[in-house]
């Protein structure tokens, strides 16, 4: 009777028991997923991670240790540290501009209304005309009442 | 007494070792001795000689910055066993991705509002509500722990 071993016990070289902690997630058709892990991690260390958790977060542990392992390859100064420090450095850019864009909108919308109010006012202007003589007319500068009324 | 001197001016490795501590030991330069948890963090996950390892494959200008990303992916990876780092980068991508559409809508109200100034106010010329709240983010995002999701939103970053 012959049985295949899983990627991590064919690395190792070893028999693959039934019960192998590796065999579920290091799969004998994709040798690459183990030789990365275990270069960065070791065995002994990924066997203890795995161990440590329940049987069905087992699998995603797997999968995060054999991307940061390659990040690591990849980049052996930062690792996936290096995307980390991308993505804040991204997030940290785009909230400026948040910023700026909503000061923007707000001193548009100051200046709004300041003009509105502006109009308004001068739309109730009381016509200080209305009980002069014809010969009188212009005679009082509206510029004074708008002043008293902080315009 | 010269011993005392050695025991004393151990690394943080050598002393988690046991081991005499060499003039050009290794770990020396980034692991001082009073810094034992840093050590046995990189120690638990990684292991002595796998950290060596790398830091062989360094040049040495950059095997402070090479220690101290590890030092930060040991701590994820203990803080967050299953997910580690990738926890991390998944909660700024969502971050990312709620900002630039709170980014498309900011700009779209500010090309809008340029154009026509009124439609800051109401009917009766007083600032009319906002159509949409744009909030701005307060902070980063400080949860690295999450339930599950799947690795292909990760298709797009680089090493996949």
């Amino acid at each position: 009777m012959s049985s295949t071993r899983c990627a991590a016990c064919k690395h190792l070289r070893r028999r693959c028991p039934s019960d192998c902690i590796f065999s579920p997630y290091f799969p004998s058709d994709n040798p690459q997923r183990f030789a990365y892990v275990h270069k960065i991690y070791g065995a002994s260390n990924v066997a203890k991670i795995l161990q440590d958790l329940p049987v069905n977060r087992q699998s995603e542990a797997a999968d995060s240790l054999y991307y940061e392992a390659h990040c690591r390859i990849k980049d052996p100064i930062h690792g996936s540290v290096g995307i980390i420090t991308l993505l804040y450095q991204q997030i940290y850019n785009a909230q400026t501009q948040l910023s700026k864009i909503q000061a923007e909108i707000a001193v548009l919308s100051a200046n709004a209304q300041t003009e509105s109010k502006y109009q308004q006012q001068v739309e109730h202007m009381p016509n200080f005309d209305a009980n002069l003589l014809p010969q009188q007319k212009g005679v009082y500068d509206p510029s004074t009442w708008l002043y008293q009324n902080g315009l | 007494m010269k011993n005392q001197e050695s025991r004393s001016s151990s690394c943080a490795a050598c002393k988690a070792l046991k081991r005499r501590c060499t003039p050009n030991c290794q770990f020396a330069p980034y692991f001082r001795s009073d810094e034992t948890k840093k050590f046995a963090k990189v120690h638990k996950v990684f292991g002595a000689s796998n950290v060596s390892k790398i830091l062989n494959e360094v040049a040495e200008e950059q095997r402070e910055d090479a220690v101290n990303s590890l030092v930060y992916e040991a701590e994820l990876r203990l803080r967050d066993p299953i997910y580690g780092c990738i926890g991390a980068i998944a909660s700024l991508e969502n971050k990312m991705v709620e900002l630039e559409h709170d980014l498309m809508l900011a700009r779209a109200r500010l090309a809008f509002c340029v154009n026509q100034p009124s439609s800051f106010l109401n009917e009766h010329g007083n600032m009319a509500p906002c159509v949409y709240d744009i909030p701005v983010a307060s902070g980063m995002v400080e949860a690295f722990n999450q339930n599950s999701f799947s690795f292909d939103q990760f298709s797009h970053l680089p090493f996949i």
